[in-house]
């Protein structure tokens, strides 16, 4: 099952297969689990040294609970989460410990995510106090020199969260996310609630750290815009699966899942004859439950491009051959081509769709011939 | 009134011949449905006076969207709210005239006209705008019922029906009977609008409508409000921080800052052909393909309070193109373009709009010699102190040693 397709020094996370499944329970003394809630479904990746994997899909793909499985915050339901080579969720609370330092959080809200009635320099001292790295005066200049290293000035040490901006609290999260030097930094929609003018700030900021200490980030945003300015690679998400992943340049310029395709096109363009020259692919409904996903391909039921293959028959998530040989309309690819190794986060471009997007190929005209074809049987 | 009701029923094409025409007669404002003139808007609190509106006036055509951009605090909202009478303990002062009647000196009774019949609104966050033990065609019906006395209960939930599957609600006879939390966000957005549109109102103020949706529904949202403009002929304020937004759907667009518009300009003009520095920065700001994986250009400093506004312009200590004019006196709207639809509230020259390299450079020296000649002055009186006479030579070296402690 171990996927060795990169150099495992370059790799600081590998997920392999994981799944994570939320119960629904019902009943009123006796409670019992009436279905699941598949929030990750066999997902597999790696994040790579240095490097930053951004994550992008709609609300309730699953990423965020992918990105907290990888935090070891929830334990996962089935699959592997390999840190520095050390599968985390075999890890008793005492031997994870250590581990934690490792990886660390920026969460999106920065109003609720700071403790209100808690100064910052107590905030941002709390790692040091909780893995007992330093004390007393030390550790007053410890937080102080992050402070400054986040563009905070350090006199403002006992002051409240109340007391500074979004854009100031942010900064006091990525200063608490830093403080104990990790390696991985999973940042949760970091800028989503922040202003134009301040995002830029942060963005910026996050860049010159991640130079400066080696960090590796895990970035979840639902802006396509910032995902590609600050990742290396992306992996699109959808109903708990990842339905593309490439390099970030590749997967903008050429997307091959419909998805991605229709998720590009959805995306707002501050500029005028970009935003009346794209011909958006709108997508029929919202996305379906995921307590009871679609069979076959997730995607089938709002995808312009369904064929009856796509309902019964999942799509494994392959390496890019399009270049070479577009896949014949109607056709579904050659299922002994090519095996799914290539894990998302790696440098291979992969879809998982029985009939990808080729290149030029116009999915709004498309969509509203297939569309209409299509909805009958779908509805 | 008469060119109105014209205007209002006719087609995109004929829309703009009309006001083409109207342009031509000299009387632009002659279609103007709505036209706010210097608003005030100031709340009293215990820290002090919060000025959140300071002097805004706007136009709003039949037909046409007006997108109003600005970071939180620069006071969109509370522009728009306080002309349905929806902020309740602010000062208010200037004049809001809606089809002949001014707004800001309407009593309860006859806003409540006003509102949800002639002008409705689109909030942020469809879940809490929406009664949580209500059903959704039970409020829609409401609304109608609360207006026109003389629909029957059945009537108002057969509009209700037809209503959700003019926005595209499937299945609009069962769903009509569901609760707001049976709705995802989209649906529930769509419902708003619905709700927006059952009297058939001439001004529709849209509030952040897509700032909680995901990309894909946000498309489906801001197609649908588009297309059923395009129907109807409903006027649209469109408030937003996302110039995305206002990029795909306005026609005008001004954005704000401090309470204040610090830019007006049909669209393409404020996208390419921005004058505010603050609309510069802000496009500038924004992570696009042609700068990825570079460094971002963001706005320095923050946002400045309401309560303690800085002297002169309000964007002052934010911009890099600051001299001694700015901190002394705050500039009004001016005309950038021989059109006159562009205006913008800088100090800068007229011609120094745009993102282009000259522009850049012709900014450059404007600053260079207002800097200049400031330091040349400062220097002036210092020699005349001093009792010397004939400064020139030293005015001369001065402003490279000034630039560096402005910079």
């Amino acid at each position: 099952m171990a996927q060795r397709t990169q150099q495992d020094d370059d790799v600081l996370v590998r997920v392999e297969n994981a799944v994570k499944y939320f119960p629904v329970k019902a009943g009123g003394f006796i409670k019992h689990t009436v279905g699941q809630v598949h929030a990750v479904d066999d997902v597999s990746l790696v994040i790579e040294r240095g490097k930053t994997l951004g994550l992008v899909g709609e609300t309730g793909s699953g990423k965020s609970t992918l990105a907290r499985c990888v935090a070891g915050l929830i334990p996962v339901t089935g699959g592997k989460v390999f840190l520095n080579g050390t599968d985390i969720t075999k890890l008793s609370r005492g031997a994870m410990r250590p581990l934690r330092r490792e990886v660390q959080m920026i969460f999106q809200d920065p109003y609720s995510s700071l403790n209100p009635r808690r100064r910052v320099g107590a905030i941002i001292g709390d790692p040091f106090a909780i893995h007992r790295t330093a004390t007393g005066a030390e550790r007053k200049r410890m937080v102080q020199e992050l402070m400054e290293r986040v563009g905070l000035n350090p006199e403002h040490y006992n002051r409240f969260p109340a007391e500074f901006s979004g854009g100031q609290r942010q900064r006091i999260g990525v200063a608490r996310a830093l403080a104990l030097r990790p390696k991985l930094i999973i940042c949760d929609e970091p800028v989503s609630a922040l202003d134009v003018s301040i995002q830029a700030q942060v963005l910026n900021l996050l860049s010159d750290l991640q130079q400066e200490y080696g960090l590796s980030y895990l970035f979840i945003a639902h802006d396509l815009e910032v995902v590609r300015h600050v990742s290396d690679k992306v992996a699109v998400m959808y109903l708990g699966r990842i339905g593309e992943a490439a390099p970030a340049a590749d997967l903008y310029d050429r997307p091959r899942h419909p998805y991605t395709v229709a998720l590009l096109s959805a995306a707002p363009a501050a500029d005028p004859d970009t935003a009346a020259a794209r011909q958006r692919v709108i997508l029929t409904g919202d996305v379906p439950s995921p307590i009871d996903p679609p069979a076959g391909c997730r995607f089938h039921p709002r995808c312009p491009k369904a064929q009856e293959i796509c309902a019964r028959v999942e799509p494994p998530l392959v390496r890019d051959n399009s270049t070479a040989q577009p896949a014949a309309e109607g056709q579904p690819p050659d299922d002994s081509g090519q095996p799914a190794t290539d894990v998302p986060g790696g440098w291979a471009h992969v879809t998982a769709c029985h009939f990808p997007v080729v290149p030029g190929e116009n999915l709004a005209t498309a969509g509203a011939a297939a569309g209409s074809a299509g909805k009958g049987a779908v509805a | 009134m008469a060119l109105t009701a014209i205007v209002c029923d006719a087609s995109p094409a004929r829309k703009a011949l009309i006001r083409e025409w109207c342009g031509l007669a000299g009387g632009r404002n002659l279609v103007t449905l709505l036209e706010v003139k210097d608003l005030h808007v100031s709340f009293p609190t215990a820290d002090g006076l919060v000025q959140a509106v300071r002097g805004v006036s706007f136009d709003v055509e039949p037909g046409r969207t007006l997108g109003i951009v600005g970071e939180s605090g620069s006071g969109k909202t509370v522009l728009t709210q306080t002309l349905l009478g929806l902020t309740p303990g602010a000062e208010v002062e200037g004049s809001a005239v809606f089809e002949g009647s001014d707004l800001l000196r309407l009593d309860e009774d006859e806003l409540r006209h006003v509102r949800g019949e002639q002008i409705s609104v689109i909030f942020q966050d469809p879940l809490t705008s929406l009664h949580p033990l209500y059903r959704i065609g039970w409020q829609i019906s409401e609304m109608i019922r609360a207006h026109e006395k003389s629909v029957s209960k059945k009537e108002a939930a057969d509009r209700s029906i037809e209503l959700l599957r003019r926005v595209g609600i499937p299945k609009p006879e069962t769903r009509v009977n569901d609760y707001p939390h049976q709705f995802s966000g989209g649906m529930r957005q769509r419902a708003m609008i619905a709700m927006a549109l059952a009297l058939h109102p001439k001004l529709i103020i849209a509030d952040e409508p897509t700032t909680a949706l995901d990309a894909t529904v946000q498309a489906q949202i801001l197609d649908l409000l588009l297309r059923l403009q395009q129907d109807s002929g409903t006027a649209l304020i469109m408030i937003t921080h996302d110039l995305g937004v206002v990029a795909d759907i306005a026609d005008d667009v001004m954005v704000m800052y401090a309470g204040r518009a610090a830019e007006k300009a049909p669209k393409r003009d404020v996208f390419y052909a921005p004058h505010h520095p603050y609309t510069k920065g802000l496009l500038e700001s924004i992570p696009s393909s042609k700068a990825a994986g570079g460094r971002l250009k963001p706005i320095p400093g923050q946002p400045p309070s309401l309560i303690n506004l800085p002297s002169g312009c309000k964007f002052h200590p934010r911009c890099g193109y600051v001299f001694d004019h700015c901190l002394s006196e705050e500039p009004v709207l001016h005309p950038v373009a021989e059109r006159g639809a562009h205006t913008s509230a800088c100090w800068l020259p007229a011609n120094a709009a745009g993102l282009s390299a000259e522009a850049e450079e012709l900014r450059e020296q404007v600053v260079q010699a207002e800097r200049g000649a400031e330091a040349a002055g400062v220097a002036a009186a210092a020699l005349a102190e001093l009792g010397v006479s004939g400064g020139e030579a030293t005015a001369g070296e001065t402003p490279a040693d000034n630039e560096g402690s402005v910079a």
